[in-house]
């Protein structure tokens, strides 16, 4: 796209005006309430207006990639779950799906249905982060902690299966990790029962159809379809956009494609589609579409006969020579995993290609001419994750 | 010479044979010492209720390890404030960097002075009293500026320049809607206006010419709501834009001074508003005034406040924050061509002979509504809170 490269050069020919005293370069972040971690954006500000916006990459980086190299697959998975640490399930599940490729091992219906379980519980927990700490950017505190306080409810499950609140190491390659516990079926339908009966409504009563809440977004940060597709956004970026692409529809995994559930996009209601607002909204009815598929996996798994979860994992895994590119659909979007293997218990090669990290890279299209306000509310409907960015 | 002496005179004959300038400092310093004791420690009690209050509305306890019911919570804060290097960053301009809480703090203060607590409970009954709040009250937003200029800090900076933009702005709505009780008082002492409105709730301006008071009363709050800087338009220290705003170099007891005069201003502003438009220290029922000996127009004018500070708080925790531009859009396309419309309607209204003292309806719309909305806030609280308990009864089961 040729408007692209004007705009990115922008910055640099805005630096040698020297007519134009009137910007001020703040730097927001990496030390900032709202930069969703250790984000640094330089900001070239004419008053309120941002004129330009470079956001400042890699201050949480932890060489991951580099340090899968060193250890065997099984010990990857910490690593996986580390990257987005509000979204640990999808991660891992990105990885042992992976491998488990490039092993050509088949897990059984049971473990596929376990891990769809965990993978949508968790993506309610993930959007529920992402849309109360989104509240909280726009200046509404009380939606933040509601859905946080509904958000341990889940984490409570899983720490009643795994044992771990955050960081599970909970897919294995070929298997999971423990069992669902007795009485887990029934507790998740109590916290769907729930959440469909009183958080959603709640959420939307509350916070996300509310007035001052609308006007802040709805023609804020808008994202074209064909800028969200240039600039590789993915997940409910993408969809707020209103382009309905979902993995699970598309290249479907762990038996995704039988259960009945709808690709949410951006409805553009209240401006513009592809709006801050739209990108939030994805969040938010995603959330339910998540609830709607945890009922059909719980149905199944109360007719299914419980199976032994390690019955594939490998003693150890040694996978063949060669190389593999597997994605999931992460809470935050298309998470893909590229493994060399040069037939040795260490990975030759992991690299991640990571939902938040593509997004940011629209940041700057998005950024220019909105106010400061508005910077922290495109920060936030990106739903970036440091820790998944710079890895 | 007023309340305090006749009161000391009775208690202390020999005062009269005190020489004037030390009497006169008597009589001045104990109002002053008594208000500046309430309004240093009210803080105490209003950050505590506003962390109790949003704890409720957020599911969960708030403070509850010091003292009973975290009681003491504040007074271990305020300690620990007091306590903590006040830390000067390099770059500071050190005069204005101190300067600049004291006056935002008297900013807050001073209209104590004006505010009566009851008919004869009156620091000092000023003629001027509505003109002298405004005009005090705004010496704060200097105050605002300067600890953002002083404070080299880009934050800081745009903090200090949104709360100038808009105190500024929504002062002016502020100060015209003020006008039409003084208007129809014809007074802009604090005394007159809230003696104007005695006789029980329904004599309060709030339901003065109905439909037209009540919206009078919703851009005074809005207004204020915006000038002590409460959400949803806590623009300048929107703490996930601006880190803390203009205060974001203090702390310490500076940043304690800053979070006083934060909440001070919004008792003051709700106590103003309390005597403009709800009567005052006047009861709701005249019976009320007085309990057996004890005047109770200091009750009556706290409680009124406080139930506005209620309201405050409660915005506070439910909304979203307004943009800027949003913001001034509001102040200057919607609040100011009402509250101009009000002056005129309410200035025409008191020239028609017919109308000069209210509509006729006035005196029987004050109980039925305040009863009716008292009644539904109480019905819905009720249903929340069954629907809580058997929501609770059913996840247990």
């Amino acid at each position: 796209m040729a408007a692209s490269e004007t705009v990115v050069n922008d910055w640099d020919a805005r630096a040698n005006d020297a007519d134009d005293m009137d910007e001020m370069v703040l730097n927001m972040g990496p030390q900032h309430p709202a930069t969703h971690g250790v984000l640094r954006v330089e900001l070239r500000t004419d008053g309120e207006i941002v004129k330009a916006a470079r956001p400042h990459i890699g201050y949480l980086h932890r060489c991951f990639e580099k340090h899968c190299e060193n250890v065997d697959y099984p010990g990857v998975m910490p690593y996986a779950d580390r990257m987005d640490y509000c979204a640990a399930m999808g991660n891992t599940l990105g990885f042992a799906l992976t491998v488990e490729k490039l092993c050509g091992i088949q897990v059984s219906p049971y473990v596929d249905t376990v891990r769809v379980v965990m993978a949508e519980l968790q993506r309610i927990a993930s959007h529920a982060v992402a849309v109360g700490t989104y509240t909280m950017d726009i200046g509404a505190f009380t939606p933040f902690l509601h859905l946080l306080r509904d958000r341990e409810k889940i984490l409570d499950l899983f720490e009643w299966t795994c044992g771990a609140r955050l960081l599970y190491n909970y897919n294995w390659v070929g298997g999971v990790s423990h069992d669902l516990p007795d009485g887990f079926i029934r507790a998740t339908r109590d916290l769907l029962r729930e959440f469909d009966a009183v958080t959603y409504p709640e959420l939307l009563d509350l916070i996300i159809h509310n007035r001052i809440f609308v006007k802040r977004l709805a023609h804020v940060g808008v994202c074209s379809p064909e800028l969200a597709i240039s600039h590789d956004l993915t997940g409910p970026n993408l969809r707020g956009s209103g382009v309905a692409r979902d993995l699970r529809k598309d290249t479907p995994y762990c038996g995704y494609e039988t259960y009945d559930f709808e690709v949410c996009v951006g409805q553009g209601q209240y401006g513009p589609k592809g709006s801050c607002f739209d990108r939030n909204w994805v969040r938010v009815v995603e959330m339910r579409e998540s609830s709607r598929i945890l009922h059909q996996a719980l149905d199944r798994l109360e007719k299914m006969e419980k199976a032994d979860v390690h019955e594939k994992v490998p003693k150890r895994v040694k996978p063949p020579k060669g190389e593999v590119y597997f994605r999931t659909e992460a809470p935050r979007g298309q998470l893909g995993y590229y493994l060399v293997s040069d037939g040795n218990i260490n990975p030759y090669r992991v690299k991640v290609k990571s939902p938040c990290f593509t997004a940011m890279s629209a940041f700057h299209h998005l950024a220019k001419g909105m106010m400061i306000a508005d910077i922290i509310a495109l920060i936030g409907s990106l739903d970036i994750v440091l820790g998944e960015i710079d890895r | 010479m007023g309340v305090t002496y006749e009161l000391l005179l009775r208690t202390f004959p020999a005062l009269a044979r005190w020489p004037s300038w030390v009497v006169i400092a008597i009589v001045t310093g104990l109002p002053a010492l008594a208000c500046f004791t309430f309004m240093a420690l009210g803080p105490l009690v209003y950050v505590y209720g506003e962390r109790k209050i949003s704890a409720f509305m957020q599911d969960r306890l708030g403070p509850m390890r010091v003292g009973p019911v975290g009681l003491l919570q504040t007074v271990a804060d305020t300690v620990k404030l007091l306590f903590k290097e006040a830390i000067f960053p390099r770059g500071v301009d050190r005069r204005l960097f101190v300067l600049a809480p004291l006056l935002v703090n008297v900013g807050a203060f001073m209209p104590f002075v004006v505010i009566p607590w009851g008919a004869r409970l009156q620091p000092a009954d000023l003629n001027v009293g509505v003109f002298y709040v405004v005009a005090i009250a705004s010496l704060s937003t200097v105050g605002l500026i300067m600890a953002g200029w002083a404070s080299n800090n880009k934050y800081a900076l745009f903090g200090a320049m949104r709360s100038a933009a808009q105190i500024v702005s929504y002062e002016i709505p502020a100060v015209i809607v003020l006008l039409v009780p003084v208007m129809i008082v014809g007074s802009l002492s604090l005394h007159d206006i809230t003696e104007a409105q005695r006789g029980g709730l329904q004599s309060w301006f709030l339901f003065r010419y109905f439909p037209i008071m009540p919206v009078a009363f919703l851009v005074f709050f809005v207004a204020g709501l915006a000038e002590t800087n409460r959400a949803p338009f806590d623009i300048p220290e929107a703490e996930s834009e601006l880190v803390a705003g203009f205060h974001t170099e203090y702390s310490g007891f500076f940043f304690a001074m800053f979070f006083m005069a934060e909440y001070t201003e919004m008792f003051v502003f709700s106590s103003v508003a309390t005597v403009l438009f709800l009567g005052g220290y006047q009861a709701p029922l005249p019976a009320l005034q007085q309990l057996g000996p004890l005047p109770m127009g200091w009750f009556w004018l706290w409680a009124k406040a406080w139930l506005l500070i209620f309201v405050m708080m409660w915005l506070r925790w439910t909304l979203p924050r307004s943009r800027v531009d949003q913001l001034m859009h509001i102040a200057w396309k919607v609040l100011l061509p009402i509250a101009l419309a009000l002056v005129v309607v309410v200035g025409g209204l008191i020239l028609l002979p017919a109308t000069a003292g209210g509509f006729p309806w006035d005196r029987w719309v004050g109980w039925p509504l305040t009863i009716g909305l008292v009644g539904f806030l109480l019905f819905v609280m009720l249903r929340a809170f069954r629907w809580n308990r058997r929501r609770a009864q059913e996840l247990a089961a």
